[in-house]
């Protein structure tokens, strides 16, 4: 078999037991990224020197007799928006084209000491703003099951280079779906864990108390390799939580008798592909049939959770985002003295702004600056805030009822590139049935449950209590053992 | 014209409310790692989180916590459950991060007070304080207008530094009582341990909020639009910023008559050199910060236990400790404030000395007129003042005892003082010895002989005459007690 048609969990026992080295491993995805990436475009930085560096040191210790971490030989690729020293981070952006931060975040570093390799930084909608792809200053990622279709946003690169072989596991991240949303249009599996499970540090900030980032893989067996790496506490994340982290892998046999998965009628409202209802009925009767109950829940203040989180992000957005104005790094205008500004200085970062930022981020941040006004304020965030208290509320209530909520993941199949670009509201909606589960701070996962006629995949998604990311990994492992739709790959890109 | 004059002849009433910034005396930053040394070269105590950095984050640095309600608890405040913090939005180079971390609706305290009382009895005031909260500081900007190139150079080491922020009623009533509380209000966080107030390295920084209220013949009581005063940089500077502002509105009311609420707030900096206010711009104050809760930090809680702790910890303040010095020592209340007002480690020097001498108002007497002086002289503080109260406990025994008097002891003092060496080695090289009783009668006898005119003179009943015989004593011998001789001399002339 091939190294790129294996499973992360048997590479990393491969490389473990000398059956392939971490350079043959490396070399092999390296060279799917050369073949296809022209394509797709996922990524926007292949660290093609530094992983085989890093990949010879792994074998050289290991020959050696000396240990290797957890993830020793595992090509990683990583979300644009997580820093790397010795790698540029632009989250996509011009504003960040040329920066370099002097840290790797915390999720890198955990990476790099469990002895991954890191292939390189993906393509992503600009500051993870959007859910097509399309909002990248670098140009969009094509789908890999259909080129000319969008891989969803804003982890889409992360998500196509899995879906295409490029790398077995990569890292997203995900405010309102941008893990879960790309993995279902590309067929793949992604964890959007509980808020706080993984350190944010090094993630360059969107909306702060939504952010979260997880694992993109093939399997949710996979994602659980990644999570033993990647979760876990970390002081310099003060919103991090204490809670130990679990052996994730070794918690996913247990069969699923008796677990009851919740039902919501509100997901089968108008605007549902009648095929995505049909993937998604479907794989309900696998959860029955692998002996888990299905029960109808409310929740009551979800059809609020759109409005809800296009105040609270672009709130939080227009303040995290306040720092790229051209004055200590990042993209400064090249202009001066152009006249009309109230001073060199204003006009230095209205100019570097304009510049450096795209349409649908500069969007957001007069939408955030708007509604934090003074005579906003109450009418906006402050209610935004409070119906997001009522959306946790309906999760917490409905977990007393219920273990796990099913759904579609989104209304439909990968769509069209340019598709929506010119409406921005129907591109919010792509987020209808993901931005929930970050207003309430739960965990949620994304994995393909069939395809389309036309041979688009389709993603179902689960969502769990706080911290219960076991079950959702288990339930959606159980679900892939008795299915093969995850390891379905798209025929010919190229 | 002499606006003092005019404020206290003039009729109407001076309300001042001050806006206090203090740096709290932490080893690190409120939200990272790094050094708040004052003076390193720019740019150097910095990492990712206090430049801003994408990415980076904060997190709260407890100790700077705890200090700062320290100073809330002293200041009478009361201490919220649950505290959090906000964003408060602006631009500028030297906050790099685009917004302050600072505290907007729920500031961790509120409501206390500060008692000022004037030695003097000129007033006593109690001001209210409305809040007590903390922030981080920003950056400094330095403007290189002077090259021609109008270049700003930013030093971020300050940026993130701890600030409380003390915002009080406007109950002062006069610029004299603003700077006079400002100073209860320094040495009180001194005391603490708080804060270095020190103001030319800008850890203690004031903007003053003044206007008039002024009777008018209808009994109502007219204000004048209220003036934020910035840039003062001095307590000195504070009072005669008032002093002029107090005068300028005063003017400024007989001309227009300008009643506050129907012009905006204005902010006026001070030109120290020049000694007047002046108007900057509006702008600045219409800014709309767009608080929001900080999603990066989670909210504190306070707990009685947590509060305990702090209380146990903070020792008298200054109002208590001046009550309590007098109790103690048996000395005046004027002088238990001259002594306080010195600061913590000046009354734990004076409390030696009078542990060592038994005796509060000798101690007192030779603190306030010999250390202070010196120390004034001087320069420098108490600690490294090279008499230690051992040492002056010693010196001041000696004349006590008769060796030598006050005046000699004085001497001894700046000996010990110049020279660092022990008492008893300075009275050694300097000859002095006490003199014996047989030494002493010997010398008397002597001088008798030489002078008979006086010994006439006070067997004639004039015993001042024994005077004339002092000086000679003192020649013949430095260290003969003039008390003893011109008795000794009495008592011999009387037993001729």
């Amino acid at each position: 078999m091939q190294p790129a048609e294996l499973s992360a969990i048997d590479l990393v026992n491969a490389v473990r037991q000398g059956d392939l080295s971490a350079v043959q491993c490396t070399e092999a995805f390296l060279g799917r990224i050369e073949a296809l990436d022209g394509a797709i475009n996922a990524f926007l930085k292949v660290d093609r020197e530094g992983a085989l560096r890093t990949a010879a040191g792994i074998d050289e210790r290991r020959k050696a007799g000396k240990p290797i971490g957890a993830l020793a030989g595992l090509p990683v690729a990583v979300k644009d928006v997580l820093c790397t020293a010795d790698l540029p981070t632009t989250c996509a952006s011009k504003m960040l084209e040329h920066f370099r931060p002097p840290y790797d975040a915390d999720t890198v570093r955990r990476l790099r000491e469990a002895d991954a390799v890191i292939v390189g930084k993906t393509n992503m909608d600009e500051f993870a703003m959007g859910g097509s792809n399309e909002n990248s200053a670098f140009g969009p990622v094509k789908n890999p099951w259909d080129l000319t279709r969008a891989p969803g946003g804003s982890s889409g690169g992360s998500a196509a280079c899995v879906a295409a072989d490029m790398a077995p596991v990569a890292i997203g991240s995900d405010t309102g779906g941008s893990i879960r949303q790309p993995a279902g249009l590309c067929g793949i599996t992604g964890l959007k864990p509980t808020y706080g499970r993984v350190s944010r540090r090094g993630l360059i900030a969107f909306a702060s108390s939504l952010d979260q980032i997880g694992p993109m893989a093939r399997s949710a067996a996979d994602c659980a390799l990644i999570m033993e790496t990647i979760a876990g506490h970390d002081p310099g994340d003060s919103t991090s939580l204490a809670a130990d982290v679990p052996r994730y892998t070794e918690l996913l046999e247990q069969p699923l008798t008796g677990v009851r998965i919740g039902r919501v009628a509100e997901h089968y409202a108008e605007g549902l592909d009648p095929e995505v209802a049909k993937g998604v009925d479907e794989a309900f009767a696998v959860f029955k049939a692998a002996g888990a109950t299905i029960h109808d829940v409310e929740l009551p203040h979800a059809k609020y959770g759109v409005p809800t989180y296009y105040l609270i992000a672009p709130c939080e957005a227009s303040s995290n985002l306040a720092r790229y104005d051209g004055a200590h790094y990042g993209h400064r205008t090249a202009l001066k003295n152009t006249g009309g500004f109230e001073s060199p200085l204003v006009e230095m970062y209205c100019r570097s702004r304009a510049e450096g930022f795209g349409p649908e981020v500069k969007r957001r941040i007069m939408l955030g600056t708007y509604a934090l006004s003074a005579g906003y304020y109450d009418a906006y965030y402050a209610k935004a805030l409070k119906v997001r208290r009522l959306i946790r509320q309906d999760y917490l209530d409905a977990f007393k009822h219920v273990d796990l909520i099913g759904g579609p993941v989104s209304a439909t199949p990968a769509f069209k590139l340019g598709e929506k670009t010119g409406d921005p509201l129907a591109m919010y909606l792509v987020d209808l049935y993901t931005v929930a589960t970050n207003l309430a701070g739960v965990g949620g996962i994304s994995f393909p449950c069939g395809f389309t006629k036309s041979g688009l995949p389709l993603g179902f998604q689960l969502q769990a209590p706080p911290l219960a990311e076991p079950l959702l990994l288990r339930a959606t492992d159980r679900f892939q053992r008795l299915t093969d739709w995850h390891l379905r790959r798209p025929k010919k890109i190229v | 014209m002499n606006a003092t004059a005019a404020s206290t002849a003039a009729p109407f009433t001076t309300i001042v409310g001050l806006e206090v910034h203090v740096q709290l005396q932490t080893l690190t930053k409120l939200f990272c790692g790094c050094s708040t040394k004052f003076g390193a070269p720019p740019n150097t105590q910095v990492c990712p989180t206090c430049l801003g950095l994408p990415g980076s984050l904060p997190v709260m640095n407890r100790h700077a916590f705890e200090l700062a309600l320290k100073a809330a608890l002293a200041l009478n405040c009361r201490i919220a459950g649950f505290t959090k913090w906000d964003r408060k939005n602006y631009f500028y180079p030297d906050l790099p991060k685009g917004y302050q971390i600072s505290q907007f609706d729920l500031p961790f305290s509120a409501d206390g007070f500060l008692e000022v009382v004037d030695p003097k009895g000129a007033f006593s005031r109690r001001v209210d304080i409305v809040r007590v909260h903390l922030e981080e500081d920003a950056g400094k900007s330095m403007h290189d207008e002077a090259a021609g190139t109008a270049d700003t150079r930013i030093d971020l080491n300050r940026a993130g530094t701890p600030l409380c922020e003390i915002v009080t009623q406007p109950d002062l009533r006069s610029p004299q009582e603003a700077r006079a509380w400002l100073n209860e209000l320094k040495l009180l966080l001194e005391y603490l341990g708080v804060s270095d107030c020190n103001m030319q390295e800008g850890s203690l920084r004031v903007d003053a909020n003044v206007n008039l209220h002024i009777p008018q013949p209808d009994g109502r009581i007219a204000k004048t639009p209220i003036v934020e005063i910035k840039n003062v940089n001095s307590f000195r500077s504070v009072e005669r910023a008032l002093v002029y502002e107090t005068a300028r509105q005063w003017e400024e009311w007989q001309a227009t008559k300008a009643e506050m609420g129907k012009t905006p707030k204005q902010t006026r900096g001070w030109d120290d050199p020049a000694g007047v206010t002046r108007a900057q711009r509006h702008k600045e104050e219409s800014s709309d910060y767009r608080y929001f809760p900080e999603p990066d930090l989670v909210p504190v809680t306070v707990s009685e236990q947590q509060l305990a702790e702090v209380r146990s910890r903070m020792g008298e303040p200054p109002t208590i400790l001046r009550k309590t010095l007098a109790d103690r020592w048996k000395i005046s209340p004027y002088d238990a404030d001259v002594l306080v007002n010195q600061g913590r480690e000046l009354v734990a020097y004076f409390e030696d000395l009078a542990t060592a001498l038994g005796d509060g108002k000798v101690a007192s007497n030779w603190m306030q007129q010999d250390v202070l002086r010196t120390l004034n002289e001087r320069g420098g503080t108490i600690g490294e003042f090279p008499v230690r109260p051992a040492a002056l406990a010693d010196l001041i025994g000696r004349v006590s005892k008769g060796d030598f008097d006050t005046s000699r002891g004085r001497e001894i003092f700046a000996e010990v003082l110049a020279s660092g060496r022990p008492v008893a080695d300075v009275v050694a090289s300097l000859g002095i010895a006490a003199v014996g009783d047989d030494e002493l009668t010997a010398l008397c006898r002597e001088l008798l002989a030489e002078n008979p005119k006086i010994v006439a003179d006070v067997k004639g009943g004039k015993e001042q005459a024994a005077a004339g015989l002092i000086g000679q004593a003192k020649k013949k011998n430095p260290n003969v007690n003039p008390g003893k001789v011109r008795a000794m001399c009495i008592d011999l002339i009387r037993a001729m």
